[in-house]
């Protein structure tokens, strides 16, 4: 169908005139774009940055100690006439710290987030959640001393053969610091879940307990898996707790009665010597960081996985 | 429609169809604010009622009271009575507990609203909160289910998918196997088709024609020539009450109240 001709032919836009191009409101829009585009390049900087001095150090040491020995090697003794460059006992550390410590947050986190979430009434949900984010603001050094100074003794009345500095204690109070980060993660997904979801579960005759455990949970899973990493990486990449309360001899073992080092105690304990620059045992800092740094992106990872997998679809 | 159903209301001045269920005297509030007002009348066993009016009219809020789900929410309260037979009791009674009520009478959403489970355990569902776990009676209860809402066919090769991999007219087909695994007396539908495509909504509406053998249905719609198709009486309110509650056929061949007329036409609504 041929369209009928305009009566008038269009005149000739300038820049005066209406719907003319506005170089200002452009200019600044360009200029918006380009200042948020700064802000967030800066961030991925700085994280690249931190990897690459990292990278660069490590391998530095990793002339001097080859890698397989950095691997396997079961003492870690980096500044002893006899050194041994073994990170398996800052790993087992590490690991058995952290696993305490989930194994507290994981559970109590969990049902606290379910309790908030489908069950408390308004006015104690008010009340609970700005005390556990209050938790969540004590300074870890706090968390430390605690550990050390009341719950190693109130744990020594259990087992009398627990020493003065033990993993134990110090996984229990790291698993008590964590629980407000994951029960708020946990809880906020759990929220989020549709209201029609859970009425249809209580439509067919549900309890609130059946209705949270089998439908608010698994259609906040990728939600709480988050949490649960966010967790593991702050366990594993907590400092003074540890530092404080598991005492700083590196020691294989997969034992929490016993005291050793984490990855990060160690960094404290080096940092705040007065080892010089560039030698081996400074160096080792960098080694032990670049470790730390895989493990967590390792869980980093697995989070990301498991949400791409589990997406909400509602 | 005319014809068939002329040959229905025959049977029925036959043989009188028993009440599943009759409302006496039943206002609801949310709050302060009333949104049902005094509302008097039945469910004939077996047949399919529609709840129709404009929006706000309160038939989701009706609806809602026959299987309690108000209480879900504080505030709200429940005046009068809704009794169900065979047992004659009102099932708003505190002393009545609602997850009792909702054993035995299910509910079908406005959108469909699947677990994020496969298919097979949406069915299951019901099953499992009652407590059932013997694989034999879980197995032949879902595939029993899934015929009864025409979903079998479609599915039965893939069972243990997840359930949001189906099409919207499979989802809510799927609820409503999920809701008659349990061998249900009444199935609420809101809505059910307002989500769906014209060819879903068919389905959907036939399936209701052949379910209505089993169970007793009440459906809100917004859509009269939906109720006008599937249902063998059909209320109409406004505003919170019950203006005119009939044999189909009448309400929409000739109201008694002018109002229901004026709705009907499309003179109003």
């Amino acid at each position: 169908m041929q369209l009928p001709a305009t009566a008038h032919p269009p005149d000739e836009i300038t820049h005066s005139k209406r719907l003319g191009y506005s170089y200002r409101r452009h200019l600044g829009e360009r200029f918006i774009e380009a200042l948020l585009f700064l802000m967030a390049f800066v961030s991925v900087a700085i994280t690249i940055a931190i990897v690459v001095m990292l990278v660069k150090e490590s391998f530095v040491f990793f002339e001097h100690v080859p890698l397989w020995q950095f691997l396997t090697d079961t003492q870690w003794t980096p500044l002893f006439d006899d050194a041994h460059y073994g990170i398996l006992p800052l790993i087992s550390g590490t690991v058995v710290s952290s696993a305490v410590a989930l194994l507290v947050a994981i559970p109590l986190g969990t049902i606290t987030a379910i309790y908030l979430s489908e069950f408390a009434p308004f006015a104690v949900r008010e009340v609970a959640k700005p005390f556990l984010e209050l938790l969540g603001g004590v300074p870890t050094v706090v968390y430390g001393y605690f550990a050390l100074l009341f719950v190693t003794p109130l744990l020594q009345k259990i087992f009398p053969d627990l020493p003065g500095f033990s993993l134990l204690s110090a996984g229990l109070v790291m698993g008590i610091m964590i629980i407000p980060y994951v029960s708020s993660m946990a809880e906020d997904a759990m929220r989020a879940v549709p209201m029609h979801l859970r009425e249809g579960s209580y439509a067919m005759g549900a309890t609130k307990f059946q209705t949270a455990i089998r439908v608010v949970m698994p259609a906040a899973f990728s939600g709480i898996a988050a949490a649960y990493i966010l967790g593991i990486s702050r366990a594993v990449g907590e400092t003074m707790v540890v530092a404080i309360a598991a005492g700083m001899q590196p020691n294989l073992t997969w034992n929490p009665m016993e005291p050793a080092a984490t990855i990060t105690a160690y960094i404290v304990q080096v940092s705040l010597g007065d080892l010089p620059h560039g030698s081996i045992g400074y160096q080792t800092i960098f080694a032990a960081g670049l470790t730390l740094l895989l493990l967590t992106l390792a869980f980093n990872i697995i989070g990301h996985v498991l949400r791409k997998r589990y997406r909400e679809v509602y | 429609m005319v014809e068939n159903s002329t040959v229905e209301n025959l049977g029925l001045d036959a043989a009188p169809v028993p009440y599943k269920s009759e409302v006496k005297n039943l206002s609801f509030y949310y709050g302060a604010f009333s949104a049902l007002k005094n509302i008097n009348m039945v469910l004939h066993e077996k047949q399919v009622t529609a709840l129709i009016g404009p929006s706000g009219c309160g038939k989701s809020t009706f609806l809602r009271c026959f299987n309690r789900m108000h209480d879900l929410y504080p505030g709200n309260r429940y005046v009068g009575d809704i009794i169900l037979h065979p047992d004659n009791v009102n099932i708003l009674s505190r002393s009545v507990d609602p997850i009792e009520v909702r054993m035995r009478i299910s509910m079908v959403f406005q959108k469909p609203n699947p677990f994020p489970k496969s298919i097979y355990e949406n069915v299951a569902y019901g099953l499992r909160v009652r407590g059932v776990r013997q694989r034999a009676i879980l197995d032949e209860k879902v595939e029993e289910a899934l015929r009864g809402a025409a979903l079998w066919e479609e599915v039965k090769d893939r069972l243990n998918q997840l359930a949001y991999n189906l099409s919207g007219g499979q989802q809510q087909r799927l609820c409503i196997a999920r809701a008659l695994a349990t061998d249900p007396e009444i199935l609420l539908f809101d809505e059910p088709t307002s989500a769906l495509d014209p060819i879903a909504t068919a389905n959907i509406e036939e399936l209701i024609a052949d379910l209505k053998d089993k169970v007793t249905i009440l459906i809100v719609t917004h859509n009269m020539q939906q109720a006008a198709r599937v249902s063998d009486y059909t209320a109409y309110m406004y505003l919170g009450e019950l203006i005119e509650f009939d044999v189909t056929d009448t309400i929409f061949i000739k109201p008694k109240n002018k109002q229901t007329e004026d709705y009907i036409t499309g003179r109003f609504g």
